[in-house]
């Protein structure tokens, strides 16, 4: 069915059509049309759901992670701080190995105060033991959501995972979205049945003392397996996605005119279509540039950029947050991924748009213009459209 | 013979708690009570350790371990899953903490549970310190007790304040059923944790249990003091059931102790001064006349 959707709209739908049947949730902007949607959809009989207004984020993937545990399909949305809040959560669902799936706005971290685009927050949780998307348009939210589920229940696989959309350009922009066919869902989806459930019929323990000698680093290791698991899972169900319902995303690793490209803009989020509409702009010009959308940041797409790498000249790469100290997550990693190769490309990174700074089409072609400097011999990061201060 | 106390053991033999605890007590007359359909949620606490180490579980019911400060969010998490599930008729949600994880760290997420309604069960064993980590005092920890973190010293640096009244705050919660129990009563928790399982609706069960390795005295004594606590009044024994409150351990006045035999007979207030004692044993009383008010204005009618 096709609506005009917001990027918060196409969420909520999702996690109906999913069948989401646990939603604890607490409000922060600028996710809040999210928990209001699926009040509505309640309200109006459309949702059958238990939905539970959690008293903080905290608290709200705490009870996520319990539902989960007792075999119930969870959502939940956030943001920024809320994120932040959930932090020691989040490695308690993937340590529980709970599949809760979460929509997490991508929003400045104060202070100062800031509600616009910024991936600082969730690239914090890097390493929390999530699977993590990053989604371009209203209508992938919709479909990532769906695939999220059929990826993190797989018994192979039974990790959590946050799709990330930016602030207010995905969350409250709307366009035209494509709701796949309620029946379709079901057969693609299936029930959620994890092996070891909270269960009086048949008593388990989750969570107990594991002492160093013993089994801990075992557990540990068991969720590294999961995540090279759901590396195959999230290609095949793209795939298979795309089969059924028309519409799939590249898998791991989005790429846009790549094929004989000199210079490679690597990115995620909503600057995507920015980009797009200049790469088609310079090749029209006849400049080889290409695109390569980081869609999912946990597993790390390091084969998918060594086949990248292998083609092009220059990777210049844009981050829309940074790790003081270094620089932003996406250049280093990107770079860490391409260490040993043969005749590596130029490697070079760009902070942009931070706090929802405008990421214009003329920052871009700055971007690229500075990457072919020869003046500049080695990785440098560059902050982009910095005022005087 | 009739049993006053049900034959049925829910915890088993081989548990981790020390000679003499108090929670190890608590835990298994409360499960007497509660019956096998029984689902617990435990965060941080002596608890997390007693059941055993993975893959051994003295215990026959589902367990979930949980952060130290999410208890009330686990339980309301569990609840409605099993409903979304189908699956909560006949199934008690509880929720297991020590007096630490309770009136300080779990307290945000208790009050939202039970403000929310969800058909849940708090039980809060109270052993007065944060026992796990090594006897520091929480908010639950009675004015003048030594603590690691409240080490008497040559300051008299015994806690100063008074212990946090969390059950009159959860009481001020308008929730269906509230009351203390202690481990030197044992047919009282397990007729309470009946009556909670009966109960649609929030529970909160507080129950006083000593702890001979934090509150430094032998342990054969557990019971013992436990039953002091009630006799002196500083821990009464009440229930309040829809508003209406009722002492179910009613001390005389001619029977009821002075706090002093209570102090004595454990190190934590060993060095406590004649002057604290007369103060603390004033708001004992004060404590204990203002509940027979209570119980006179709202309690039901005799």
């Amino acid at each position: 069915m096709k609506m005009v959707l917001s990027g918060n709209e196409a969420a909520a739908y999702a996690s109906m059509i999913a069948r989401a049947e646990v939603i604890p949730a607490y409000p922060i902007t600028p996710q809040t049309k999210i928990v209001e949607k699926i009040a509505d959809l309640i309200a109006d009989g459309k949702f059958n759901t238990q939905f539970i207004k959690m008293e903080s984020e905290h608290s709200a993937m705490a009870a996520a992670i319990s539902a989960s545990l007792v075999g119930a399909r969870t959502f939940t949305a956030t943001s920024s701080q809320g994120l932040l809040l959930m932090h020691e959560m989040l490695h308690w669902a993937s340590g529980s190995r709970t599949p809760v799936v979460m929509v997490n706005i991508n929003r400045a971290i104060a202070p100062p105060w800031n509600v616009w685009a910024d991936q600082s927050d969730s690239i914090a949780q890097r390493d929390t033991g999530w699977i993590q998307f990053y989604c371009e348009s209203c209508q992938e939210v919709m479909d990532t959501t769906i695939q999220l589920y059929k990826i993190c229940e797989d018994n192979d696989v039974l990790l959590p995972a946050m799709l990330s959309e930016d602030a207010f350009y995905l969350s409250h922009t709307s366009e035209p979205v494509d709701m796949p066919d309620q029946d379709a869902v079901d057969t693609f989806l299936g029930k959620f049945d994890p092996p070891y459930k909270l269960d009086v019929e048949n008593p388990h323990s989750f969570g107990s003392l594991s002492m160093p000698h013993q089994w801990y680093m075992e557990f540990r290791y068991k969720i590294a397996l999961a995540m090279e698991e759901a590396r195959k899972k999230i290609v095949e169900v793209d795939r298979e996605y795309g089969k059924i319902f028309g519409r799939s995303y590249g898998g791991m690793l989005d790429l846009y005119r790549c094929d004989d490209a000199d210079i490679v803009l690597v990115a995620a989020g909503s600057m995507s279509s920015t980009i797009r509409v200049v790469v088609d702009e310079l090749r029209e010009n006849g400049a080889k540039v290409g695109f390569a959308r980081l869609r999912v940041f946990r597993p790390f797409p390091a084969e998918e950029f060594r086949s990248l790498a292998a083609k092009v000249g220059t990777i210049c790469v844009l981050d829309r947050s940074f790790c003081f100290g270094y620089e932003g997550a996406f250049f280093t990693e990107i770079k860490a991924a391409l260490y040993g190769i043969d005749n590596p490309p130029l490697v070079r990174g760009y902070v942009i748009g931070i706090g929802g700074r405008d990421v214009t089409r003329n920052s871009l072609i700055n971007i690229i213009n500075d990457s072919n400097n020869p003046e500049i011999k080695g990785p440098v990061d560059t902050w982009v459209d910095l005022k005087r201060c | 013979m009739k049993h006053t106390i049900p034959q049925e053991e829910y915890m088993e033999r081989g548990h981790m708690a020390c000679l003499g605890c108090g929670g190890a007590h608590a835990m298994r007359y409360l499960l007497k009570g509660l019956g096998e359909k029984t689902i617990i949620a435990l965060p941080a606490c002596c608890w997390a350790v007693i059941p055993g180490v993975y893959p051994y579980s003295c215990m026959d019911i589902p367990l979930q371990y949980v952060a130290f400060e999410v208890t009330g969010a686990a339980i309301s998490g569990i609840e409605a899953a099993l409903k979304a599930k189908g699956k909560k008729d006949g199934t008690t949600v509880v929720g297991w903490a020590g007096d630490g994880g309770t009136a300080d760290i779990g307290i945000q997420a208790l009050s939202g549970a039970v403000e929310r309604g969800h058909d849940v069960k708090y039980v809060c064993y109270d052993n007065e310190a944060y026992m796990n980590t090594g006897i520091q005092r929480s908010s639950a920890t009675p004015r003048g007790a030594w603590t690691t973190t409240t080490p008497v010293g040559s300051t008299k640096a015994w806690k100063q304040t008074p212990k946090k009244n969390i059950v009159e705050i959860m009481v001020a919660h308008e929730i269906p059923y509230t009351c203390t129990a202690s481990v030197a009563y044992p047919e009282d928790i397990i007729r309470k944790a009946v009556k909670m399982k009966e109960i649609e609706g929030p529970c909160y069960m507080q129950i006083l249990a000593p702890c001979p390795t934090g509150w430094k005295y032998p342990p054969e004594k557990t019971i013992e003091i436990a039953r002091l606590a009630t006799e002196t009044c500083i821990f009464p024994i009440y229930e309040v059931t829809d508003g209406k409150y009722k002492i179910n351990k009613r001390i005389r006045d001619d029977k009821k102790k002075n706090i002093i035999d209570y102090f004595r007979t454990q190190g934590r207030f060993r060095k406590l001064d004649e002057t604290t004692i007369q103060q603390i044993q004033s708001s004992v009383d004060a404590e204990w006349e203002l509940l027979k008010k209570k119980e006179k204005c709202f309690g039901e009618e005799i």
